[in-house]
């Protein structure tokens, strides 16, 4: 990456002392999709975004400035209109802030890999996803059959007038394929784990395509099959989600309303509040005793794994619900300062033009002791669904209706057959506390999502979520045609 | 930036070799952005950023690299040479693009709108101050934006815009009036004009709200609302490639089998001034694109890749072929009937969070957002808890669409995704039969 080629210390040294604290954000990504749709090349793209953000904390307030400039000219500039910015907020600022929440850290963090990105052979990497794509060609009525991956080179360097010196490079591979079935009337996909859904950490060393062309043959088979099968019931039943959903599940019902500046209201004008109050940490029992979610910026490989957050916050593992109660929320050291409430370390900007705000990383369910098998064997009147496709709730993160891909309905213990257009809805804790079981380690699964929106200006963020098959007990499930 | 632009583009063009061809494209932006939470700041952003893609093309073969400009002309062009570098040796390693569009010359064009827009140091107090009181919630952004768009056959094109928005509610405890107030030129007086709309309408919401049964109700679909429907649309509704690949929702619609209301009109209409003309290929759309007349749909949004791949007619849409700037027709219901003519229901202003629940059925779900009321005898009675809805577009805007209104509003793009977004809707308003709520 060119911009490590600077030498950050040197430009924050030159900026003048006028401000409390001082911080230079330099970020540079290379993102690469190569895509391939019915075995012709579809979207082979690469950008270079590379910046530095200039933040100043002035009377109490920050402001931030960003710029392609990287030239001391250009920093110096920035820094002017950072420092006006926060000197004429001052006076209307939400809080005052102190240098506190701006720790001296120093480190360096680096996602696992083998093999870089960067040395991959583009013709032989295309060549695979070809072939996923002609493994998904087992009928004539298999009419989109696509690969592609999303590969990001991604460093950041973070350096301030107190002292951190953080490095962070990131390796991130989003592997998506999927399969198209239409028979004239209807048509039913069929995606890897759910559309973009196959997010890690990692490098080139888990490029597989006997693993992609298996997997697409698989899904062309499921969307054909899809296409013959009739649809989801509507009623009350017993429902278990696979991985690949409980992923979106988390995401929206756990993830979006414990953000500490959405329950502070700083989104709601955006993506909106949460019904989560203040007073309900360490009170509010949000799932049943089998319900423990943490997040975990730790675990190794997973999508939103780091070890420094943007404020330059130490990244450590936190219990978010334990045993069903609601004790820690997401918030970072200026949340947590306003909220006067425990948080995490994930103010986390999208890129050198944004500012920093909560977010997620790592939200994942903890493992519990019961098998799917056993799972299944229980209910006697339910449904398994997987791999979503559908996803909306509402502003206040209560009332969700989810979609899926595919489900096979479970009668007396017993998986059956296969119904296509699965949907799902409820109330947030009303279904959290119908948890009624959750998967072992050894069926825990670890997906991710490159796609998370939210914030004024609008930032998109990558979130990891792991999580075993659950139970849930009595939920109302329909199809397409109610 | 344009002496910069030109500079960059003959530089780089004067490198191709014989069978190279190349575009340039740029998205710039000098912005200023504002959050605001209890009418005071919460953060504020000074951006510079100037995305600048090199399409390649050479033997039926092409990619496209896309980098930040500096702002030097002599590092903005090395680094255009060594991108040109990557994007021969990237094309040789690919296979050939059977729908790859060779380039054209399809015009150029010249197109800039000033403003007066606040500085920097007058941003705070021009919002805050007449807001004092409230419990505001909101976002500004304001400064300028560029798309430029030039290719080594001489098309060249500019689009420059100064403008601004605030984007913001106003809350009474948990319930919140919306509201939007954006142009190129600030006033004092209108900004404070609108913020006392939208203190009225707050008002509304000091009642009591009302917790309605899931159901099938009458609604009133406010302009802000029918933009969020119409906001869906995008998502493969009107896309050529989504019908022709298997995942368009309007399938039906476009085959004959499923027709709208004839109330229901939609265009695409340039004329409205929201977004450039041109596409990242330089193509320049109609004026004026029919896509659904009285009910039945016309045309797609279909970019030439599309129509090389599947044999139709280009008519100028982006690479995602979504709606730039759609207008829906307005129709004949005034203003002053609106409650009248809802008579009992539902006072729809917002909606939220959309997404297709079946897309076969262009069923939709989401939720109510904001200030919506229940309506008993043409008279507002209360704000309603909010309420999850799922229903298919093919009723709603077909046999259960009862009237439109005789006005539409301008609602301009305020995404901020990656780049400030252009573009924008002008939409009216709708009444619905047996809309269905479900949550």
């Amino acid at each position: 990456m060119k911009f490590l080629d600077l030498d950050p210390h040197s430009l924050l040294q030159a900026l003048p002392r006028q401000a409390d604290w001082i911080g230079l954000r330099f970020v540079d990504e290379l993102t690469s999709f190569r895509s391939v749709r019915n075995e012709s090349p579809e979207k082979m793209t690469q950008s270079r975004d590379c910046g530095v953000m200039v933040e100043v904390l002035a009377e109490g307030h920050f402001g931030y400035a960003g710029t392609g400039d990287l030239s001391p000219s250009g920093l110096q500039k920035a820094f002017a209109q950072a420092l006006a910015l926060a000197r004429t907020s001052s006076k209307r600022k939400v809080h005052g802030f102190s240098p506190a929440v701006r720790p001296p850290s120093k480190g360096r963090y680096r996602s696992p890999r083998q093999q870089e990105l960067s040395q991959v052979d583009l013709a032989e990497l295309v060549s695979k996803l070809q072939k996923s794509t002609a493994a998904m060609k087992i009928s004539d009525q298999v009419v989109t059959r696509h690969a592609l991956l999303m590969l990001v080179e991604h460093d950041t360097v973070f350096v301030s007038s107190n002292g951190s010196e953080i490095s962070q490079n990131l390796s991130l591979v989003t592997l998506d394929l999927s399969a198209t079935a239409a028979d004239g009337k209807d048509s039913q996909t069929r995606s890897y784990n759910g559309s973009f859904a196959r997010a890690q950490q990692a490098g080139a060393e888990i490029f597989r395509a006997d693993e992609w062309t298996q997997e697409g043959e698989k899904l062309a088979r499921e969307a054909l099959e899809l296409l013959q099968s009739p649809n989801c019931p509507s009623d009350i039943r017993d429902l278990i989600l696979m991985p690949d959903q409980m992923l979106l599940q988390i995401h929206e019902s756990i993830g979006h309303p414990l953000e500490m500046d959405r329950i502070l209201g700083d989104e709601r004008n955006y993506a909106g509040w949460s019904f989560v109050k203040p007073e309900d940490f360490g009170r509010l029992q949000y799932g049943s005793e089998l319900m423990t979610v943490t997040f975990d910026p730790t675990v190794s490989g997973e999508f939103a794994s780091y070890d420094f957050d943007d404020g330059g916050t130490p990244a450590r593992r936190e219990v978010l619900i334990d045993k069903g109660l609601l004790v820690r929320g997401l918030g970072s050291l200026e949340s947590q300062t306003r909220l006067q409430a425990p948080g995490v370390a994930n103010f986390r900007s999208a890129s050198w033009s944004r500012a920093p705000i909560d977010r997620m990383a790592n939200i994942n369910l903890e493992p519990g002791t019961t098998k799917l098998a056993d799972m299944i064997s229980s209910v006697e009147k339910g449904i398994l669904m997987s791999s979503n496709r559908s996803w909306s709730i509402d502003d206040y993160r209560n009332k969700f209706q989810f979609g899926c891909e595919t489900a096979q309905l479970i009668e007396n213990g017993k998986l059956t057959k296969r119904v296509k257009n699965p949907n799902y809805r409820g109330t947030t804790v009303e279904f959290w506390n119908k948890l009624a079981a959750v998967g072992p380690r050894d069926e825990w699964e670890i997906h991710g999502s490159p796609y998370c929106g939210k914030g004024e200006p609008n930032q998109i963020i990558r979130v990891g979520h792991a999580s075993p098959p659950c139970l849930f007990r009595n939920v109302e499930v329909f199809g397409g045609a109610s | 930036m344009k002496p910069l632009w030109n500079q960059l583009g003959q530089s780089l063009f004067s490198e191709l070799q014989g069978g190279e061809e190349a575009s340039l494209n740029l998205e710039a932006e000098s912005s200023l952005y504002f959050r605001l939470n209890g009418n005071r700041v919460r953060q504020n952003t000074s951006l510079e950023q100037s995305w600048v893609s090199l399409q390649y093309q050479r033997e039926g073969r092409g990619v496209n690299l896309s980098w930040i400009l500096k702002g030097d002309l002599e590092k903005d062009r090395q680094e255009a040479l060594a991108w040109l570098n990557k994007a021969r040796a990237q094309t040789q390693a690919l296979p050939p693009d059977p729908h790859l569009v060779a380039m054209a010359h399809h015009g150029s064009s010249q197109t800039e709108f000033t403003g007066e827009l606040l500085p920097l140091d007058k941003v705070v107090e021009a919002l805050a101050s007449p807001a004092e009181g409230t419990d505001l919630a909101g976002f500004y952004c304001g400064g300028r934006q560029i798309a430029a768009q030039q290719n080594s056959l001489g098309q060249d094109h500019w689009f420059s815009t100064e403008s601004f928005f605030m984007d913001y509610s106003l809350y009474h405890g948990s319930k919140a009036a919306k509201s939007l107030y954006a142009g190129r030129s600030w006033s004092a007086a209108e900004w404070e004009g609108n913020l006392d709309r939208t203190k009225a309408q707050l008002k509304n919401l000091e009642k009591p709200s009302m917790k309605l049964k899931p159901g099938a109700y009458r609604v009133y679909l406010a302009p802000g609302a029918v933009n969020e429907v119409l906001g869906l649309l995008s998502w493969g509704a009107l896309s050529a490639a989504a019908w022709k690949q298997g995942w368009c929702p309007f399938k039906k619609l476009a085959e004959g089998e499923q027709s709208l209301s004839p109330l229901f009109h939609l265009r695409e209409n340039f004329a409205l001034g929201l977004d450039a003309k041109f596409n990242a290929q330089g193509e320049i759309s109609p004026d004026s694109l029919e896509l659904i007349s009285e009910g039945r749909l016309k045309s797609f949004l279909v970019n030439s890749r599309s129509a090389k791949e599947y044999g139709l007619a280009a008519n100028g849409a982006n690479g995602q072929e979504t709606l730039r700037s759609p207008e829906i027709r307005p129709g004949s219901l005034q203003r002053e009937q609106i409650l009248k003519e809802l008579d009992r229901g539902l006072w729809i202003s917002n909606l939220h969070y959309m997404n297709w629940s079946d897309r076969t059925l262009a069923r939709a779900t989401g939720m109510t957002r904001y200030a919506c009321f229940w309506v008993e005898k043409g008279e507002i009675v209360a704000p309603i808890q909010d309420l999850r809805f799922d229903e298919s577009l093919y009723e709603a805007f077909g046999s259960k669409l009862r009237a439109v209104t005789d006005f539409s509003e301008t609602e301009p793009s305020i995404g901020t995704y990656g780049t400030r977004s252009r573009g924008g809707a002008r939409v009216p308003g709708m009444i619905i039969d047996d809309w269905t709520f479900t949550l």
